[in-house]
């Protein structure tokens, strides 16, 4: 059976106070290492009927077209070894061109746009591959700390193929004036790490008069190779 | 080698019950299907406060304790309509609830450490039964102020094979008890504490 590698130094702390919220709610004991046997290494496997033929088009489903910059946001899902994850399940949400969430618990005072939900779902093709079509989401502020501000990004939620898999993260844009000031971004404390969560710029993906590309790869856990295990156990 | 980093793990936010809440979600099996039974509680913080902001995610077994996926060296399964995976995000009073059926026990195979993870906390102790593990639910938190994922899991109260169950007796008695539903007929209660006193068992994966 396969295992799947730690990867526990990319990840942020457990703990982090700068970010406020996580005072109460980050639990104050060690973890237990949990074996990995079937139920770690399977997952589910999540997939067609779950996605509409446009989900993956947050700028469709509406009356009219959402104000902002559209984009199309496309990559690949591949797992720690550079293997293509293919058919996985991606969700992502995000705010609008001002900022906003259709939320309930979102106060922040810019509009509602009724032409954008922000939300979309699709599945990674054979490559690995996903794209989606949206608008440039705007930065929003939150109380954090003083004048703080979120950085513009899209949340992404993806399976893998293995409950040891299982990420949820988020997606920046290049060059953000923001990235100093915002806690959950500086939370993961290895550099490389960090600037993996950036989208780059794509002029090859840009369609021409009509949307700007950004090229995001995503890296799920690799497995461990497999052993030549000491079979010296006494089980 | 050409390992690749990991992406790193990020906070769900606030904001994502508009993206992640899927009408099914919490039916791990359809409504009436034979054996099926409410699992839920509440998610606390440190200070006792119910967390309305969280998503809590299962994925278990089916009742003969397979699993429909490639990597079950057992082949198909024959429970029709089973997900194994629910997902319920908190109400406003922190309460998340889920319909499921009771997993079987699954057998020793592969039943070796994660290990090559650095830091391993060796917990491989107790591991003297037969290293069938007892039917429980693994399960992922995720929620606006942690920025990864937790994991712990749900034992069920009323299994003798808890005993011998190779996780659980693993981990220090006092605490054990923070692993296994209460029943509350007609289902089961599981309450989670990310913090305190009685703050519930995570695991490193």
């Amino acid at each position: 059976m396969p295992t799947y590698r730690s990867d526990t130094p990319s990840h942020p702390p457990v703990s982090f106070p700068e970010y406020r919220s996580n005072v109460l709610r980050a639990p104050h004991r060690p973890f237990v290492l949990l074996p990995q046997r079937l139920g770690e290494i399977t997952g589910p496997l999540l997939g067609e009927g779950r996605v509409g033929p446009h989900d993956n088009d947050l700028t469709l489903g509406h009356d009219g077209e959402p104000q902002g910059q559209r984009i199309i946001v496309s990559g690949r899902v591949l797992d720690g070894d550079g293997r293509p994850v293919a058919g996985t399940l991606l969700e992502v949400w995000q705010a609008n061109a001002g900022g906003r969430y259709r939320h309930d618990a979102d106060r922040h005072p810019a509009p509602l746009d009724p032409h954008f939900t922000g939300v979309g779902r699709t599945i990674t093709d054979a490559e690995g591959r996903y794209s989606f079509t949206t608008i440039h989401p705007g930065a929003y502020p939150w109380r954090n700390h003083d004048n703080a501000w979120r950085p513009a990004h899209i949340h992404f939620s993806l399976f893998g193929t293995a409950f040891t898999q299982r990420l949820i993260t988020q997606m920046y844009f290049p060059g953000d004036p923001l990235f100093d000031q915002d806690p959950i971004f500086n939370s993961v404390r290895d550099p490389k790490a960090r600037a993996a969560m950036v989208a780059r710029f794509d002029l090859g993906t840009t369609v021409p008069e009509w949307a700007l590309g950004y090229r995001w790869d995503i890296v799920l856990r690799g497995k461990n190779p497999t052993p030549l295990e000491e079979e010296d156990d006494d089980e | 080698m050409s390992e690749l980093q990991t992406t790193p793990s990020q906070t769900v936010g606030p904001f994502f019950s508009f993206g992640l809440v899927w009408e099914d979600g919490p039916f791990v099996v359809p409504e009436g299907t034979p054996g099926a039974f409410r699992i839920g509680g509440t998610v606390y913080d440190g200070a006792g406060v119910p967390v309305p902001d969280a998503v809590v995610e299962t994925w278990q077994a089916d009742p003969d304790g397979r699993f429909d996926h490639p990597d079950d060296p057992r082949g198909a399964v024959r429970w029709k309509d089973f997900r194994g995976f629910g997902r319920s995000a908190t109400d406003p009073g922190g309460r998340y609830s889920l319909l499921t059926v009771k997993p079987g026990p699954l057998p020793a195979v592969g039943g070796r450490s994660a290990g090559n993870g650095g830091g391993n906390s060796g917990n491989s102790d107790g591991n003297s039964g037969n290293g069938t593990e007892a039917p429980h639910l693994n399960v992922s938190v995720f929620c606006r102020g942690m920025l990864v994922r937790l994991v712990t899991r749900i034992y069920f109260p009323d299994e003798e094979a808890n005993t011998e169950d190779p996780v659980l007796t693993s981990i220090d008695p006092a605490r054990r008890a923070t692993l296994i539903a209460r029943s509350e007929p007609p289902g089961y209660r599981f309450d989670i504490h990310l913090q305190g006193e009685h703050e519930t068992v995570f695991f490193d994966l």
